[in-house]
């Protein structure tokens, strides 16, 4: 269910810019979406061939990148993976600090498409 | 000839949409001085419950609404009104989560000018609610006891998002092996900044330190 409403939104961003650079058909979608956002290819992929049916898209494939949760240390700069599905330590994996700011992982992006 | 395959940039956030109409919910409602509350949780963790306290206790200090967003059904929004509160009912259609367009569409049914504080019950739900920006000013969700201490290992996204967190129905804390200083801990570690209150609303306990954080927040 709850990719369903995500899907609309994206078939609808799809289209515009199909419409906008006047392409016939679309093979693929190509999506950033964060590793905090709880969204499977798979499901995107199943609700997007129903109801992209008759349009450009029909038939595109689905391609999801996975962007890790990524901090950036408030003290020395340095840039670290967390796994926030865990109870591993937000800190700093060079200097140790805490305080540390994070700059990726929630992401919900169409990237871009291939087309025709 | 076939033609050439092209990749075109689109770059663009599949929540922007939604974000812009936040903005505008936003707008209307700093217009009339009205604080809006997303009041999010798993379904059975107690909103209704918490929304009926917190309406029951301010009822001598802040004049309240309720929008109560279910996928179908209006029980939530009768508890309420019962109650002796007042309720609009919003009906996702089967959507798990409110967007800002379904609040700026319900907004147009309440007299916003006489409301101080407008709570949004939002779909019992703990993933998609945290992605979905409805326009409120602050965002606060429950969790109950009973649901274990485990669950922001499992739903991060929405601790992070949360002003405050209510930890629910601590009267069942005797009956299982909820560890409260686990809960600390991974709450914590997703959000340090944030508010915890312990509260039961079987027994009342915890709740006027809720209660009290929420008028100095609307104050703010």
């Amino acid at each position: 269910m709850h990719e369903l409403p995500v899907t609309h939104d994206i078939l609808e961003i799809v289209l515009k810019h199909a419409l906008r650079t006047h392409v016939k058909k679309v093979y693929k979608v190509f999506l950033e979406i964060g590793a905090m956002s709880d969204l499977e290819q798979e499901w995107i992929q199943r609700y997007f061939d129903t109801i992209s049916k008759g349009s450009v898209a029909e038939g595109a494939q689905i391609e999801v990148q996975k962007i890790p949760c990524r901090f950036l240390c408030n003290h020395c700069g340095e840039v670290f993976v967390v796994d926030m599905y865990s109870d591993e330590n937000i800190s700093c994996q060079r200097c140790g600090a805490a305080e540390a700011d994070m700059i990726s992982g929630t992401e919900y992006t169409v990237k871009s498409m291939e087309a025709t | 000839m076939e033609r050439e395959v092209k990749l075109i940039q689109i770059e663009e956030d599949i929540r922007a949409d939604n974000r812009k109409e936040a903005e505008n919910v936003r707008t209307r409602l700093k217009e009339t001085n009205t604080f809006m509350l997303n009041l999010m949780s798993s379904p059975g963790a107690g909103k209704t419950s918490v929304i009926i306290h917190t309406l029951q206790a301010l009822k001598d200090k802040l004049n309240s609404a309720v929008i109560e967003a279910d996928m179908d059904s209006k029980v939530d929004a009768e508890s309420i009104i019962a109650a002796g509160g007042f309720a609009v009912q919003l009906h996702t259609g089967g959507f798990c989560h409110v967007d800002s367009y379904m609040v700026s569409k319900t907004l147009s049914e309440i007299d916003l000018n006489d409301i101080d504080l407008l709570i949004l019950e939002n779909v019992g739900n703990l993933i998609c609610p945290a992605q979905s920006d409805t326009g409120a000013e602050c965002n606060v969700m429950i969790l109950s006891v009973p649901e274990g201490d485990d669950k922001p290992l499992k739903y991060p996204l929405m601790f992070r998002e949360c002003e405050a967190l209510i930890v629910n129905k601590t009267d069942y804390l005797r009956m299982g092996d909820f560890d409260m200083d686990s809960l600390y801990q991974r709450v914590k570690r997703l959000n340090p900044s944030i508010e915890i209150f312990e509260v039961s609303c079987k027994t009342g306990a915890g709740l006027q330190s809720w209660t009290d954080w929420l008028v100095s927040r609307v104050s703010r």
